[in-house]
């Protein structure tokens, strides 16, 4: 037990004194440097920490992968673009290709748009903190049991029988058919339940951020707005979107590369099968199903690609920030 | 404009803001059902006997005969060793969230308030680590905990979740640092105040609400993670493991066992849900509007 008394005083206290420390033993390095060095080397020793981590646990890895993506399964020969190939020759493939974009759309616009609303609303009404803390929940939960919460409610049986499915007694209510929501392939449709309940778990995360942003906005400007006429609507459409816009960029940044490597809702709910395939959850059975690593580090190189106009879409949007604070 | 005008307008615009509220209300509370129905349904269904849940839906459970049990949670929680489950997922969470913070605030003050060449390209790489996959770093990581001999200890998943945790915190950071007013940094400095002091006085209070927001998101992610907790410790050593790993196995040694599952998901909620409420009274309006003022 005494173990576990010095891990909890290490980890309660210890962990963020050595962080302070830290910090403060920058600037006493520092004093030894000359003057017009110092502003040059501070802020290398203030990035060190994250990038030492960085390089460590990300970007070796990562390196690694993009070798290994044009190395065989076994790791015994070069073969090229062969996996790249493989990926955009393959019907599967493409299917989960499809897909990703599925969930990137629609995933995107279900969290930035249900949250930007709830947010809003939520500001107006007095009940503001539980209302919130409702949205926020099933963040709260991880995705299996996410997965399982849905499974409830996806639930279908022979018409005929009794649903115990909410979607489905609630569709019998109204005298429809119950609907195999998870094996619809039409449309999409068993993709776009799953996307759903991800935009179900997601939602809390756009509204708190958004609503964090919608407080930090000085109320005297809102007021003055009114007192001049403007309507609520007008209030909202010419000052507080503008100013919300870089927080919604986050926002949906954040979802986009959420959407590309979605992944444990398809494993747990329907494992990839009928059409639900996405990339990540290709990528893992590759590597730990079927053992293709040159396969698997493919995929995860072209995930990584996927996402680099997105970053250079922020960085142009920052350097615009940048220019009028 | 006759003199009854202003009057006409004002019972209008009465009226519209009735309307308005009535709407408001209606919207909110609607959306707050619809995302409290799933969760409801699931956690009424965790205290009714595995065969009535088979045989009929969560709803029924609201008329008689009322047939409630505690037997699923009776169940999970007879499962050995649950409570140091619970404590290494504490040692584990805290951690790991309280260092991604502070190396990511360090980082995310450089990136906003000082001037260094690169700094704008090093952000990009930064923030584009987000793509990530994690499944891609799993095995090259376990070589290089074991190598260093701390593999299945807590320092391994410390280590691991910062990195993990690090792209995200410090695109948010940096985010929020960006747009605090330039005056007040410029002020201080003028004032002498040193960059460490500038960090801990102004940059680090002005920015509670996103580092509220991110403590939030990095313990939970911590405490839901599965898969990294999994590789490092649980190929290692299984005394260090966490509750979430804890239960997924139970949910599938069972097999198919999903009345166990509700009540297990509910015991796994309790913690995350009780540092949601504290640190929501954080979000509160105008710290940033208010510190310029003045």
């Amino acid at each position: 037990m005494s173990d576990k008394l010095i891990t909890a005083l290490v980890a309660v206290v210890g962990v963020p004194l050595v962080m302070i420390g830290y910090i403060w033993a920058t600037e006493q390095v520092l004093r030894i440097v000359p003057g017009r060095f110092k502003s040059r080397i501070r802020p290398w020793l203030w990035v060190a920490p994250a990038i030492g981590l960085l390089g460590l646990f990300l970007v070796y890895p990562t390196i690694g992968t993009v070798f290994r993506s044009f190395r065989d399964s076994k790791n015994e020969s070069f073969v090229g673009l062969d996996n790249y190939a493989w990926f955009f020759g393959d019907q599967g493939a493409q299917s989960a290709l499809m897909n990703n974009v599925l969930w990137l759309v629609l995933l995107t616009l279900f969290v930035v748009g249900v949250g930007l609303l709830f947010a809003v609303l939520v500001d107006r009404v007095r009940y503001e903190s539980a209302a919130k803390s409702v949205i926020f929940m099933p963040l709260a939960i991880s995705m299996v049991a996410a997965g399982v919460i849905w499974l409830y409610m996806y639930q279908y049986r022979p018409p005929g029988a009794v649903q115990t499915g909410t979607l489905n007694a609630v569709l019998g209510a109204f005298g429809t058919g119950p609907v195999p929501w998870l094996q619809v392939e039409d449309f999409r449709l068993n993709t776009i339940m799953l996307i759903i309940v991800m935009g179900w778990m997601w939602t809390g995360f756009g509204m708190v951020i958004i609503s964090a942003a919608l407080k930090g906005i000085n109320p005297e400007l809102l007021e003055a707005a009114r007192v001049d006429g403007a309507t609520e609507w007008q209030v909202f459409r010419r000052i507080v979107f503008p100013l919300l816009t870089p927080t919604l960029a986050v926002v949906a940044t954040t979802m986009i590369i959420t959407a590309l490597k979605a992944f444990d809702i398809v494993y747990t709910m329907t494992g990839g099968q009928l059409n639900t395939e996405v990339i990540a959850n290709l990528m893992y059975k590759q590597m730990f199903s079927f053992g293709q690593y040159g396969r698997g580090s493919a995929i995860a190189v072209i995930l990584l690609a996927a996402i680099v106009p997105i970053m250079l879409i922020n960085v142009g949007r920052f350097r615009a920030q940048e220019a009028v604070r | 404009m006759t003199a009854a005008a202003p009057a006409e307008q004002v019972r209008l615009g009465r009226v519209g803001r009735v309307r308005g509220h009535i709407t408001l209300h209606t919207v909110v509370i609607l959306l707050m059902v619809i995302w409290a129905i799933p969760t409801i349904g699931l956690l009424i269904n965790s205290f009714r006997p595995a065969a009535e849940q088979t045989a009929s839906g969560w709803w029924t459970a609201f008329f008689p005969p009322y047939q409630f049990t505690f037997e699923n949670y009776a169940h999970v929680l007879a499962q050995q060793n649950i409570g140091t489950n619970f404590l290494n997922s504490l040692f584990i969470s805290i951690p790991a969230t309280v260092i991604p913070i502070f190396v990511a605030a360090f980082a995310a003050y450089a990136f906003s308030w000082m001037e260094f060449p690169g700094r704008d390209a090093l952000f990009v790489v930064v923030v584009g680590l987000l793509v990530v996959p994690l499944q891609a770093t799993l095995i090259p990581i376990l070589q290089l905990f074991a190598s260093w001999g701390i593999a299945g200890s807590f320092l391994a998943v410390w280590l691991a979740h910062t990195a993990y945790g690090l792209p995200f915190a410090i695109f948010l950071l940096r985010n929020f640092m960006g747009s605090l007013p330039r005056e007040v940094f410029e002020s201080a400095s003028i004032d002498g105040a040193s960059p460490v002091t500038s960090f801990f006085r102004l940059a680090l209070p002005m920015t509670v609400p996103a580092i509220a927001a991110l403590a939030i998101f990095q313990f939970l992610f911590v405490w839901n993670d599965l898969l990294v907790s999994l590789i490092y410790i649980g190929l290692v050593n299984p005394d260090n493991l966490p509750l979430p790993v804890v239960i997924a196995n139970l949910v599938t040694s069972i097999g198919g066992g999903t009345e166990f599952l509700g009540a297990a998901a509910f015991l796994s909620m309790i913690l995350p849900l009780i540092v949601f409420f504290s640190l929501q009274r954080y979000f509160v309006r105008g710290i940033v509007g208010g510190s310029v003022k003045g």
